[in-house]
């Protein structure tokens, strides 16, 4: 049984700078994706259309596009799903390199701010291989990022302003400072809330509602405001607990 | 075109081993220059995919005598044991590394790093993080580099060429793929690990990256590869996308079912059933198949894999992934169906040839991974041994090159070769043929399903053969219709293409040239394994021009405690 799909694929050629939506008849199947269609238009008419995928599998957070207006991925979106025609157009809030490439170097780079990795100390990397289920729950959740940029295409903060780290570094930063195996914690802390931390988010949600993977990075921004809040507090006391200590000397 | 690039240690492919080697070498030494070069973001490499678990003696009841010996057999003793010696040492103290560095391994109850059950392995000792096991790694690898400012990336940059000179490899030629330029690089050490080519086949559980772009590259370039003709199948794929169902649905205690509504394994594996290797039980699907016994589907004949009576709990926990992919992909709920599954290709065990510390045959050039064959894998890998293998030789080879870069000076690929490489890219973008680069990919892997697959024989081989120079010669007459070169899909299909070709056709030239059955490799026409003959692996260098027929030589297996016996499980 099939059915026939149009198919419309928003293009963009650099090297002209002409933009231009393709418009394309598929006869699909149940089973066929998104990504299905586009390769089938691409090897069978040709139609030299470029995009990013490799698992095929939604997990490696490669194909994400606005499929009628929706961020999503393309391997995990069906074609009986969708209303016809089918929409296709690249990520919002990052440069187009073509058709439906986007440029996410820059949103990459942002990964460093949150500092995503661990540092331990001697005396507790001799402990190194505890860690209890219940402690491993706390970064369950924000630890499933496959950095598909969904979030950060659909989040009206970054958009505007492109210093804002962005939900997926935020998120990434969320589950390293919940590792129990972390050292790095305050560290982090004063580069999340720095200029371009969490303080910019006005918790629109949008990136919660589109990430694949249930990350909730709106949820880890706002648990880590809260965070921020007791680590300047915290840090603002700080001198005045060393000279408490030193008093009682 | 720009200057050439220069950097002490390059290595191409940003999955679980290259990115494991970039580690080892930063940290070795911070002042080393170390470039990643990666066709895709290394996030979206296919170590991602992997699912099931890594392999470490890390159980009270376990060790790794026990680990060796399950590897040799698994290997049908084609294996060189010192490597597997060295592999199992190592296996632990790389997963306490990960650890460290915040992997989020599952736990027992009381914290410590939990294992599961796998095929062919006599304990449970299989380490994971659910059944996302290669995705939580990759993406700590990847997310440690940030951690070091002399780790270079190149993200989105396709290896088109190794260059070398009289003492050994000199640097690469690279297309970036953003700004559509050609650029090329010069280096002291070249670390290939760029995974396997899974792609020559159709019906595969790999993502459409595994082209085996290093193992071509580093043939090209002189180096050595070996036991070629060693393909696995996975036995649970689902129908038509070929997606796997790790193999730890049967290890958390799955079992697999014919038409008949019987656990069939019981006339092939009965010790271990379920947990048998994958070549036993791929090859016992199709006796199944063959017999009558399968279901039909719209996408062929399939067997059921039954997890309900794990229950919801366990499968939440323990089997998330294969869940949502049972549910996404084939709209059925393992909770309270069973999952249609059949046999794809899924693995390489061949591949470029190094010795343990990763050295090539070519000096200055390196290799891990799934794109190097150590061996450790011989003629069948044991399942959640490859990922160990990508930490411990990948490791290896970053610790290696890095030793290789402090002692040798950098040399210059010569305007002659690079000039020659460009001209070829760009023949390759205007040749004025008419075939279509995707029309010959489809047949070449059609060829490969039916010809190189899970049962061979003589005749099928050699008609292969014959059936890829046909398509050899095709390829001189593709033509390219994208002419912008930004992220240009028809140029790297093409290049790919090139490259899978030539590597097809020594699987198939390999296969055939080894007239016994042994591990993942099955004949008709010779259906016993032959120690006296072919106890050896067979290595495959190019001989004359690119095009030409390659040269095969022998070279013994390594033996050093564990005499070959017959394989029974
Ligand atoms: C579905 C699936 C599940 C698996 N599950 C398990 C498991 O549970 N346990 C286990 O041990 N093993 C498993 N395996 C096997 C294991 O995942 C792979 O063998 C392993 O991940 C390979 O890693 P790698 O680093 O060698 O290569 P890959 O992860 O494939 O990385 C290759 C890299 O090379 C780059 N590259 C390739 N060509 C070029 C080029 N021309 N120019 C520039 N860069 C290039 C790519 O961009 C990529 O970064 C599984 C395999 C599959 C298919
Ligand atoms: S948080 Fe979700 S949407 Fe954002 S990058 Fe990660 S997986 Fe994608
Ligand atoms: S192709 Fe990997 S997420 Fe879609």
């Amino acid at each position: 049984m099939t059915k026939k799909y149009t198919i419309r694929i928003r293009r963009y050629d650099p090297q002209t700078g002409k933009n231009w939506y393709d418009i394309h008849n598929i006869y699909a199947e149940r089973r066929m994706t998104v990504l299905d269609a586009l390769n089938q238009i691409n090897e069978h008419e040709r139609a030299g259309i470029s995009y990013r995928s490799s698992c095929r599998m939604s997990i490696c957070g490669s194909c994400g596009t606005i499929v009628n207006g929706k961020s999503v991925l393309m391997c995990n979106t069906f074609l009986k799903d969708l209303e016809d025609p089918v929409t296709i157009e690249p990520l919002r809030n990052f440069a187009i390199v073509k058709d439906l490439v986007v440029d996410t170097d820059a949103a990459m780079e942002k990964l460093r701010d949150a500092l995503p990795y661990t540092t331990f100390s001697i005396t507790k990397s001799r402990c190194e291989s505890v860690q209890t289920p219940k402690q491993l729950e706390k970064i369950k959740q924000t630890s499933q990022c496959i950095k598909c940029m969904l979030c950060v295409s659909a989040c009206p903060i970054y958009g505007l302003d492109y210093n804002f780290m962005g939900p997926a570094a935020a998120a990434i930063a969320y589950r390293y400072n919940k590792d129990s195996r972390d050292h790095v914690g305050e560290k982090r802390l004063d580069s999340l809330t720095g200029r371009n931390g969490v303080w910019k988010c006005n918790f629109v949600g949008e990136c919660s509602n589109v990430c694949p993977k249930n990350v909730d990075p709106a949820g880890a921004i706002q648990k880590m405001k809260v965070m921020g809040v007791l680590h300047c507090i915290k840090s603002a006391l700080k001198p005045k607990l060393k000279s408490k200590s030193k008093s009682k000397k | 075109m720009n200057p050439i690039k220069e950097h002490d240690i390059l290595i191409i492919g940003g999955g679980g081993a290259g990115l494991r080697a970039a580690l080892s070498a930063a940290q070795l030494d911070p002042k080393l220059s170390i470039a990643i070069l990666s066709k895709v973001y290394p996030t979206r490499s296919h170590t991602v995919s992997a699912e099931g678990g890594c392999a470490a003696a890390v159980g009270k009841d376990d060790n790794i005598k026990n680990h060796a010996e399950d590897t040799i057999i698994g290997s049908d003793y084609l294996a060189d044991q010192d490597a597997v010696e060295f592999f199992v040492k190592h296996c632990k103290e790389e997963i306490l590394l990960l650890e460290k560095w915040g992997c989020p391994w599952s736990r027992s109850a009381d914290g410590a790093i939990a294992v599961r059950a796998f095929g062919g392995m006599s304990k449970k000792r299989t380490v994971f993080a659910a059944d996302r096991t290669g995705f939580f790694m990759l993406h700590n690898l990847f997310e440690r580099t940030y951690l070091h400012p002399n780790i270079h990336r190149y993200n989105e940059w396709y290896v088109t060429k190794l260059f070398t000179d009289d003492k050994g490899v000199t640097g690469v030629m690279a297309i970036h793929q953003k700004e559509g330029e050609m650029q090329a690089f010069r280096a002291k050490a070249v670390i290939i690990a760029t995974g396997g080519a899974g792609k020559m086949y159709k019906n595969s559980t790999n993502s459409v990256i595994k082209t085996g772009d290093g193992m071509y590259l580093a043939y090209d370039a002189g180096a050595a590869l070996k036991d070629m003709e060693f393909v696995q199948f996975h036995p649970t794929a689902l129908p038509k996308t070929g997606i796997l169902i790790t193999e730890a649905a049967r290890g958390e205690g799955g079992y697999l079912i014919n038409n008949k509504k019987e656990r069939f394994l019981k006339d092939y594996v009965p010790e271990k059933m379920e947990l048998g290797p994958r070549d036993m039980i791929t090859r016992a699907i199709i006796s199944e198949y063959r017999k009558g016994n399968g279901f039909n589907g719209p996408y062929g004949k399939y067997v059921e894999l039954d997890i309900r009576h794990l229950g919801e709990k366990v499968i939440n926990e323990k089997l998330p992934q294969i869940r949502e992919l049972a549910i996404e992909f084939m709209h059925t709920d393992p909770v309270k169906m069973p999952i249609p599954v059949t046999p794809a290709q899924h693995y390489t065990m061949g591949g470029i040839s190094t010795d343990i510390k990763g050295q090539t045959t070519v000096p200055g050039l390196f290799a891990a991974g799934e794109t190097a064959c150590v061996s450790i894998n011989g003629a069948n890998r044991l399942g959640s041994n490859s990922l160990a293998e990508c930490l411990v030789f990948g490791a290896q080879a970053g610790k290696y090159a890095a030793t290789h870069a402090q002692k040798n000076k950098v040399r210059s690929p010569s305007a002659g070769q690079i000039k020659t490489e460009t001209g070829r890219i760009e023949k390759i973008l205007t040749n004025e043929g008419n075939e279509n680069p995707f029309k010959i990919r489809d047949e070449m892997q059609e060829t490969m399903d039916h010809h190189a697959g899970i049962i061979k024989n003589e005749k099928s081989l050699s008609s292969g053969i014959e059936k890829i120079k046909h398509l050899q010669r095709q390829f001189t007459k593709i033509k390219i219709n994208q002419n912008n070169t930004v992220f240009n899909g028809e140029l790297i299909t093409t290049l790919e293409l090139a490259g899978m070709l030539k590597l097809a056709e020594i699987t198939l030239l390999a296969a055939s040239r080894r007239r016994e059955s042994r591990g993942a490799h099955y004949r008709t026409d010779y259906p016993k394994r032959n120690d006296k003959k072919f106890l050896n692996h067979l290595l495959i260098s190019k001989s004359g021009g690119i095009h030409m027929t390659p040269s095969i030589k022998t070279e013994p297996v390594t033996i050093t405690k564990w005499q070959p016996r017959e394989r029974k499980y």
